[in-house]
């Protein structure tokens, strides 16, 4: 059976293809982040869990932009990163429980996601403690010639970490490709970001010469096109970019951190959440614009929950390592 | 030991010539630093080799050490092999982040998938004059952390041999150079050599004592050996080379053999390399030990400007020939 809205389907199908990409590149983030916290609370995973629910615009938006061989870094909060540039949940889930599968056989957990494969040179525990690592590799990517851009993911808290403006002065002095990308949650852990950061955000990059965008961070479309502009200028030798994006961390600095009111209220949680959710907004486009029907973006929803089951249920099998492997992996 | 078609070098020229070789050998890799280009260093070390391999491998960079350390991991990890380039040892302190969270802990936080192939290059030593932030010798510190090894030769040919492995090494190598050995000639063969890191050198075969000591300590307890013998005491001088792998063997066989053992190293004395080193000749040599093991560090305080006061924070031949023939007296 062949509708009037299937029709329009094909189409568009082209142009829709890399929203519908992205849409589900969001919910698998969202849904990832669901199953964690479910984890979390159920005391299967250990440690700490900083969760990128509502920020996944920003990490999906910038991660379009890149080609597999291109380098992040990312962050405490870096599982929508790790999963955007292309990190497969089921091996992610197994890192987060600290089993042989995972991503680091266990060794990183949740804060050092690295996949060589796709490009991430590592989540980061250290706030800020990228910079150079991403930076670097923009100095590789220069020398070998290769046409490789590296993106610097870090949250407005690494403002007030030295090391960033050291690279970004280097960056800007060896004109190396390198996207340094603010996520402003609005919150330095348990603090608002303006008791933090004086004067004007923006204005740290010119400061050094790096040209500096902002973006709404919730919104998928501005993010991707801003960061493909900058993406492709650096690619082109023309230098690094300084992108903020503005964003909203649904929940606490990670999931024990529950009684929020002494920092931020439920009413502005509530106002990010219903008004600009990313994935709703995403999805009331994509139909308005008929790239889907609300029940194919139901499905691929749907998919995708069975999906991370699976994922989760891979991890919860999975073995641990053995003692021995401690020793292992201290040296290459 | 020096083979044929050797010349005398000084230190400073040893370590040239092995970055130089390297430069020759493997296009990736680069130096970068403060002042590493035409100028060469304060020190001159690197003179000449920024005319040969230009602007593109020899990188000056801005007075920004924790930033070019953190771009030398992430260069490190991504194909290239720098070299990076720490004019004072005192300024460890602010790569410290780089190189104990990110370098040392890159390839065991992602199970063994990245690696940082870089060599960070710097210094160490008193009696320069220099005072309390430019004197100190923090190899100890770097020796603690896993994922680091440290080397800190102690001689020309030790120079060359040693950063050889160091910048061909898979892992974040920490070398230190002790500032007052630049002008220190020896044999250095012209062809291509490497030393194994976690070997430590016999520089002095003796009977009596064992003397291990470290970087310039070496060339200290190599004097202070000198002066034993006139007074009939016969010493063996050992240079770990690396204090990290540390050739535990051959300390305790040299400390079995001789029934006692001095440690002299420039760090600090307290929580420092000549505890451990004391510690593993004790744990392994204890039963053939006629006195304790002593160590010789730097006096506890900030290395001082005065020269009479500076001099007598580190150890001299001296201090040490009359540490030993103290402990030879005694067994």
């Amino acid at each position: 059976m062949t509708t009037a809205t299937e029709q329009n389907k094909v189409i568009d199908g082209v142009k829709a293809e890399p929203w519908m990409r992205m849409y589900r590149r969001m919910v698998i983030i969202r849904l990832f982040e669901e199953q964690v916290n479910d984890l979390y609370t159920r005391a299967l995973m250990p440690g700490l869990a900083h969760l990128y629910s509502g920020e996944e615009a920003v990490a999906v938006g910038i991660c379009e932009a890149l080609r597999q061989t291109d380098y992040i870094t990312s962050t405490h909060r870096g599982h929508g990163h790790c999963l955007a540039k292309g990190a497969a949940p089921d091996r992610m889930f197994a890192e987060l429980l600290g089993k042989r599968a995972g991503y680091c056989k266990g060794k990183g957990g949740s804060m050092h996601i690295a996949d060589p494969a796709s490009g991430n040179l590592g989540a980061n525990a250290i706030v800020g403690g990228s910079a150079g690592i991403a930076t670097g590799a923009a100095l590789s990517a220069k020398r070998l010639g290769k046409g490789q851009v590296a993106v610097c993911f870090f949250g407005e808290g690494a403002l007030g970490q030295g090391v960033l403006y050291e690279v970004m002065n280097l960056a800007a002095l060896w004109k190396l490709p390198v996207i340094y990308a603010c996520e402003n949650n609005l919150y330095n852990e348990y603090t608002h970001y303006s008791e933090t950061t004086a004067g004007d955000i923006l204005a740290r990059g010119p400061a050094f010469g790096v040209p500096a965008e902002s973006v709404d961070g919730q919104d998928v479309r501005a993010v991707y096109s801003t960061a493909q502009r900058l993406v492709e200028r650096a690619r082109k030798g023309e230098g690094p970019a300084f992108l903020v994006c503005n964003t909203y961390r649904y929940t606490g600095h990670h999931v024990g951190d529950i009684n929020r009111e002494y920092y931020r209220s439920k009413q502005e949680e509530q106002e990010w959440k219903t008004k600009r959710d990313p994935i709703k907004n995403l999805t009331a486009w994509l139909i308005e614009q008929k790239y889907a029907e609300k029940a194919k973006l139901d499905e691929i929803e749907n998919e995708v929950r069975a999906e991370m089951k699976a994922a989760v249920e891979f991890a919860i099998t999975a073995p641990y390592p053995s003692p021995e492997e401690a020793q292992e992996d201290v040296y290459a | 030991m020096p083979e044929i078609a050797t010349r005398e070098l000084t230190f400073a020229q040893a370590v040239r010539e092995a970055l130089a070789e390297e430069m020759r050998r493997d296009t990736r890799v680069c130096i970068f630093g403060e002042d590493v280009a035409e100028a060469g260093t304060p020190f001159k070390v690197l003179s000449g080799l920024v005319e040969e391999f230009g602007r593109e491998r020899v990188l000056d960079t801005p007075i920004s050490e924790a930033g070019f350390t953190g771009m030398g991991v992430g260069a490190a990890m991504t194909g290239l092999r720098p070299v990076v380039d720490i004019m004072f040892g005192d300024f460890l302190t602010l790569t410290m982040d780089q190189l104990v969270n990110q370098a040392a802990k890159v390839h065991y936080m992602s199970g063994g998938t990245w690696k940082v192939p870089m060599v960070l290059r710097t210094t160490l030593g008193a009696t320069r004059r220099s005072a309390a932030q430019h004197s100190q010798s923090l190899h100890a510190w770097l020796s603690h952390v896993p994922g680091l090894k440290v080397a800190m030769p102690s001689t020309p040919y030790d120079a060359k041999g040693l950063l050889k492995t160091a910048i061909r090494d898979e892992n974040p190598v920490v070398f230190f150079e002790d500032k007052m050995m630049y002008k220190l000639k020896g044999p250095v063969p012209e062809k291509d050599y490497t030393i194994p890191f976690g070997v430590a050198d016999v520089k002095r075969e003796g009977e009596d004592v064992t003397i291990v000591a470290t970087s310039s300590m070496v060339q200290v307890a190599l004097g202070a050996a000198e002066l034993l013998e006139k007074i009939g005491i016969s010493a063996e001088v050992i240079d770990p080379r690396t204090t990290w792998p540390l050739d535990e063997k051959t300390l305790v066989e040299s400390a079995k053999k001789t029934s006692r053992a001095i440690v002299v190293d420039e760090g600090y004395g307290r929580y420092g390399v000549t505890g451990e080193i004391a510690s593993v000749i004790a744990e392994g040599a204890f039963y053939n030990l006629e006195v304790p093991v002593k160590r010789m560090g730097a006096m506890h305080v900030p290395i001082p400007f005065s020269p009479p006061l500076e001099d007598v924070t580190v150890p001299t031949e001296q201090t040490v020939f009359e540490a030993a023939r103290g402990f030879c007296e005694k067994g």
